[in-house]
């Protein structure tokens, strides 16, 4: 029987007793783990981008140091990649990609949309931006640079977009209930 | 490279124009369409176990690691002018222009 024929959880538990047994995770780290891997979703990146148009301050460290900003509000990160993010502005949009492979900021927006791991999306996004994102439906303003952020190596990036007009008020629950995955990879803008 | 510190903000660097691939098995994170192209060092990144040898097991030495920001239209002669590719490349795939 070959390995992709073996049921699942009897192969994770005996992974698991062999981690357990060479001292190299425990049972509870393992759960704890598995724990965070399914919390994350695009909800926490969410919670981190209504946050910073809510707070001035935590937008200032979030733009520093995006790993010390999800901890913050209680997004595990540890043993994970460093988190950045890029400031999408009036002058700037970004867009990220992985050409090499599939790194995502899964800590802060869970598993990649399959789309994200595809060979046209990953070839497009570098070589014709604008129209990949015109098929988005995201057409930016006239002057506005496209930055593509090619994903390829230790840093995981996320989009922190611009708070859309029509908002004010708004507290950051509500804020972030606007927020879908794809504003935070940059191939769509949130809108009301 | 042998600078003492990073490189600046600033600094013109190309990447090298070499294809460890073509030469044996290789685990690369600089992809294909930034050989021979050069750009500006946007920020240091820090510095990590150079991936090439972390994928075959074997003792990595930790390398700077920088965002480098290229002209997009000049990577494909398509696009924009003032677009830009942002990267993460190692230090030892950059020499200073």
């Amino acid at each position: 029987m070959s390995l992709l024929e073996t049921d699942g959880e009897r192969l994770f538990e005996a992974v698991s007793a062999l981690l357990a047994e060479r001292g190299i995770a425990t049972p509870s780290e393992i759960a704890t783990r598995r724990a965070a891997t399914d919390a994350a979703s695009p909800g926490q990146g969410a919670r981190m981008v209504a946050r910073a148009w809510t707070d001035a301050s935590f937008r200032a460290r979030m733009l520093a140091d995006g790993t010390a900003a999800a901890e913050e509000i209680g997004i595990p990160m540890r043993g994970l990649p460093p988190l950045g993010v890029l400031e999408n502005t009036a002058e700037t949009h970004h867009l990220v990609v992985c050409t090499l492979c599939s790194c995502y900021p899964r800590a802060v927006l869970g598993y990649p949309p399959f789309w994200f791991k595809s060979a046209g999306y990953r070839a497009r996004a570098v070589r014709d931006p604008r129209g990949l994102l015109a098929e988005w439906g995201t057409h930016l303003a006239s002057g506005v640079k496209v930055r593509v952020v090619d994903s390829t190596a230790d840093y995981r990036w996320m989009v922190l977009p611009m708070r859309p007009a029509g908002t004010d008020g708004w507290d950051a629950a509500r804020l972030a209930g606007l927020l879908r995955e794809g504003d935070m990879i940059g191939v769509t803008v949130p809108g009301v | 490279m042998s600078a003492p510190g990073p490189l600046p903000a600033g600094t013109r660097v190309r990447v090298k124009d070499d294809w460890p691939e073509a030469r044996g098995p290789a685990h690369i994170r600089t992809p294909h369409y930034l050989r021979g192209a050069e750009g500006v060092v946007v920020r240091h990144l820090g510095a990590y176990p150079n991936p090439e040898d972390l994928a075959f097991a074997r003792p990595a030495a930790r390398r700077a690691l920088y965002h480098v920001a290229f002209a997009q239209p000049g990577l494909w002669q398509q696009g924009v002018a003032g677009d830009e590719v942002l990267v993460e490349l190692y230090e030892h795939w950059l020499e200073v222009v």
